[in-house]
């Protein structure tokens, strides 16, 4: 009897059968009411992780607080070309200050709404990694300390995008920006101290902090539903790849946030007061080597000699990642030898 | 009331009575007393409903002002010199966005070296960010500029500073009038904001403009914030009637009518000025003073009027504390725009001399005033001089700064 081999792409995830789920146990984006917080007519490249991100995000957000969100934008890729003048691609009242003092306005916008009795309004800041973890990271941490009711999204793409690609203290050993250039004996980003925003959320012991990439998009929304069942300060840092800032095809977006995740190099958790309470487990594991040559500005590494000293040092920085947050359930077998 | 009162405490008494919704501050002498008295109030109760933030810089009390006042809250913050200008690029923005937010500068010096103490160096500095400044001469009047910020912000939508000298305003014991609720309620209504973020009616605020509307958009600002030298005599008008006083304003003048010299300042200078005027007319010199008031708009037109150069007045002197370093006066390049533009003042050009006193606290006093106004009556004062300045020390480090 003849007969067709039929594979299912998404085994594994939560799509097939979405049909099958009520609308509260669908996906967001898949639910007939969600919000197109972020809509069409924005100038994001294409490919752009930000964008991708920060919708769904958002949208997650505006189903969990029944639409009544406003959102704060520091300056940065997301606020550009979600804006271009007479336009705006947002859905939902939006505020736009400057570039490092987006967690302190939405402060504001939470003690105004404080004030006012309006506490069934929520407020959401949200900014690239540079104007998150360096020039924001004094009013992040004073809105943390206070612990003011906002959910701080940042959306990390590892530089300065906006600006033509040039370093922040978010951006990776060894990759190439404008301002780190894959020249000299150490080609790229040096090797820093590191700046995780996540554990430095944690040491606050504000509520709820979480890591989540474009990869997981249904992990994504459900952490930003889950930040709203909270009060008080809440942190989200989402990698997002740029396809341009990174040297990644348009295409491998996700695939790329993936291999991120995959390789160790961005753990994935979440944590209450604190506590790490939950990973996501490497489901197959690959070396950082797979996760390096999907990027240009990691091309330094592999030609014309192969820096396997560098490499190995990214992957002992992964190896370590695995081990502190318990990524690698028993079994997992490395899916290529590199 | 009536009541012996230090400066700060009657303008957080005054700030309290317009109900303001969201309080953030950082401190910085001398700043610090006026937001004290506000927090002790939003803790103990008595200032209900109102949010009271503790934030960790300056930077981060104008961010929260203007997140605050975007969302519709009445908005008040202080603060004073290095403060101000670490939170000027949000100064601007506030200005740019409209919101009427409403900030006390105690004014105070600016370092290095660091200094705490008195001039207009940090509010100066500002003068170009799109707030309207008033400028106090006592602390009933600090008070009263307070109630009237708020009515004129709100109008205008535009972001009011009220300027304070630091510790001669703000920690000196005057006795200040304090009006009682209800008429405070009489006097500024709810705050209607212009804009506001509303899920209900969701509006993207703070969109990125390009070449194509830009100098619109900033011309538009301009128009709004010279609105303000329409409203403020009105303002001041209606003020009167419900506090019965007359306060604040564009400019003040003291014995202009037959002032042939007449001396020009700002702030708390003017009460020793005006004692200095007194003993000068005495001995028969024509002489009078003109307090500028509302510094920002400028008010060239009122500012002329006042003035009536040439019948008799031939002589100003600009009296500053605070300077524009290799040029000089900034309050004497504004006044020198405002006469050009006027007939009289082109018929019989007056002799205009900036003098640059009071830097970083030194005291302006009587004697000093009257040996300079002396100087000035005969003619022999400099275009530009600075009060007191020890000639002997600055021309020992002059020529050994040549020699090395
Ligand atoms: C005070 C200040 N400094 C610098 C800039 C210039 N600037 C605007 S956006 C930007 C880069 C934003 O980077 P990031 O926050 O990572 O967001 P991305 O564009 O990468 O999404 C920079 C440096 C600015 N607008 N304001
Ligand atoms: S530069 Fe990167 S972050 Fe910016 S719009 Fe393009 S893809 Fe998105
Ligand atoms: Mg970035």
């Amino acid at each position: 009897m003849p007969y067709q081999h039929v594979t299912f792409h998404q085994t594994g995830s939560l799509a097939v059968g979405g049909r099958l789920l009520t609308d509260d146990q669908r996906s967001v984006q898949s639910g007939r009411r969600r919000s197109n917080s972020l809509t069409l007519g924005h100038r994001a490249c294409q490919g752009c992780g930000e964008a991708l991100g920060a919708r769904y995000a958002l949208d997650a957000v505006q189903r969990a607080t029944g639409g009544q969100t406003i959102a704060v934008n520091a300056t940065g890729c997301l606020e550009v070309f979600s804006t271009p003048f007479p336009e705006t691609s947002w859905q939902l009242p939006w505020l736009h200050s400057l570039f490092g003092n987006a967690p302190a306005v939405a402060s504001g916008v939470a003690a105004a709404l404080k004030a006012k009795g309006r506490t069934d309004i929520r407020v959401v800041g949200q900014g690239g990694d540079g104007g998150t973890v360096d020039i924001g990271f004094a009013c992040l941490s004073g809105m943390f300390e206070r612990n003011d009711d906002v959910l701080y999204i940042c959306y990390d793409n590892e530089a300065y995008m906006n600006t033509g690609v040039q370093r922040s203290g978010a951006t990776p050993p060894a990759a190439r920006t404008a301002t780190t250039e894959a020249v000299g004996p150490e080609p790229g980003n040096r090797f820093g101290q590191g700046k995780n925003v996540p554990l430095i959320a944690m040491a606050h012991e504000i509520p709820y902090v979480a890591t989540a990439t474009v990869a997981d998009l249904r992990d994504l929304e459900a952490k930003a539903e889950r930040a709203m069942e909270f009060r008080g300060a809440r942190y989200l840092h989402v990698l997002v790849p740029c396809p341009l800032g990174w040297g990644s095809a348009p295409k491998d977006t996700i695939e790329v946030a993936r291999l991120a995740t995959q390789s160790g190099v961005f753990p994935v958790f979440e944590a209450e007061d604190g506590e790490v309470v939950g990973v996501s487990p490497i489901r197959h594991r690959v070396g950082v080597r797979d996760y390096l040559r999907t990027q240009r500005r990691y091309a330094h590494l592999f030609q014309p000699d192969e820096r396997t000293d560098i490499i190995d040092r990214i992957q002992r920085g992964a190896d370590r990642n695995i081990k502190r947050f318990g990524l690698l359930p028993a079994g997992v077998q490395e899916e290529s030898a590199s | 009331m009536l009541r012996q009162i230090e400066g700060s405490r009657a303008v957080a008494e005054a700030v309290a009575l317009c109900r303001p919704e969201v309080i953030c501050a950082y401190p910085i002498t001398p700043q610090t007393h006026i937001v004290e008295a506000l927090g002790f109030k939003v803790k103990s109760g008595t200032l209900r409903p109102c949010e009271f933030l503790n934030v960790e810089s300056e930077f981060a009390a104008m961010s929260v002002a203007i997140g605050a006042s975007a969302a519709g809250a009445r908005t008040y913050t202080a603060t004073a010199s290095q403060g101000l200008l670490y939170m000027s690029e949000a100064v601007y923005n506030a200005a740019g966005l409209g919101l009427p937010i409403v900030m006390t500068v105690a004014n105070r010096a600016i370092g290095a070296p660091i200094n705490i103490w008195n001039d207009h160096s940090d509010a100066m500095s500002q003068r170009d960010a799109g707030w309207i400044q008033l400028y106090a001469e006592t602390a009933q009047e600090a008070l009263d500029l307070h109630l009237q910020a708020f009515r004129i912000a709100e109008e205008l939508s535009v972001p009011v500073m009220v300027c304070m000298d630091g510790f001669l305003l703000t920690h000196a014991y005057e006795r200040a009038e304090i009006p009682i609720a209800e008429q405070v309620d009489m006097f500024l209504p709810r705050y209607q904001p212009r804009q506001v973020l509303d899920p209900a009616q969701p509006a993207s605020i703070g969109a990125m403009v390009g070449p194509e509307a830009f100098t619109e958009v900033r011309y538009l600002s301009h128009a709004r914030e010279s609105r303000a030298l329409d409203l403020i005599p009105d303002v001041v008008a209606e003020f009167g009637k419900v506090f019965g006083r007359d306060s604040g304003g564009l400019v003040r003048g003291y014995h202009l009518d037959d002032a042939e010299t007449v001396i020009v300042a700002l702030g708390s200078v003017l009460g020793t000025i005006k004692d200095t005027v007194d003993e000068l007319r005495a001995d028969g010199m024509r002489i009078g003073v003109l307090g500028v008031t509302t510094f920002r708009p400028f008010p060239a037109q009122a500012v002329c009027d006042a003035l009536a150069i040439g019948r008799p007045t031939k002589r100003l002197v600009v009296l500053e504390r605070a300077f524009a370093t290799g040029l000089g006066g900034i309050v004497s390049a504004d006044l020198r725009m405002a006469l050009a533009g006027d007939r009289a003042a082109a018929l019989h050009p007056p002799v205009m001399s900036t003098v640059v006193a009071g830097l970083g606290g030194r005291p302006i006093t009587r004697a000093s005033l009257r040996n300079m106004l002396h100087d000035a009556a005969a003619g022999a004062l400099e275009p530009l001089s600075f009060l007191d300045l020890d000639k002997d020390l600055v021309q020992v480090q002059l020529q050994a700064g040549r020699a090395g």
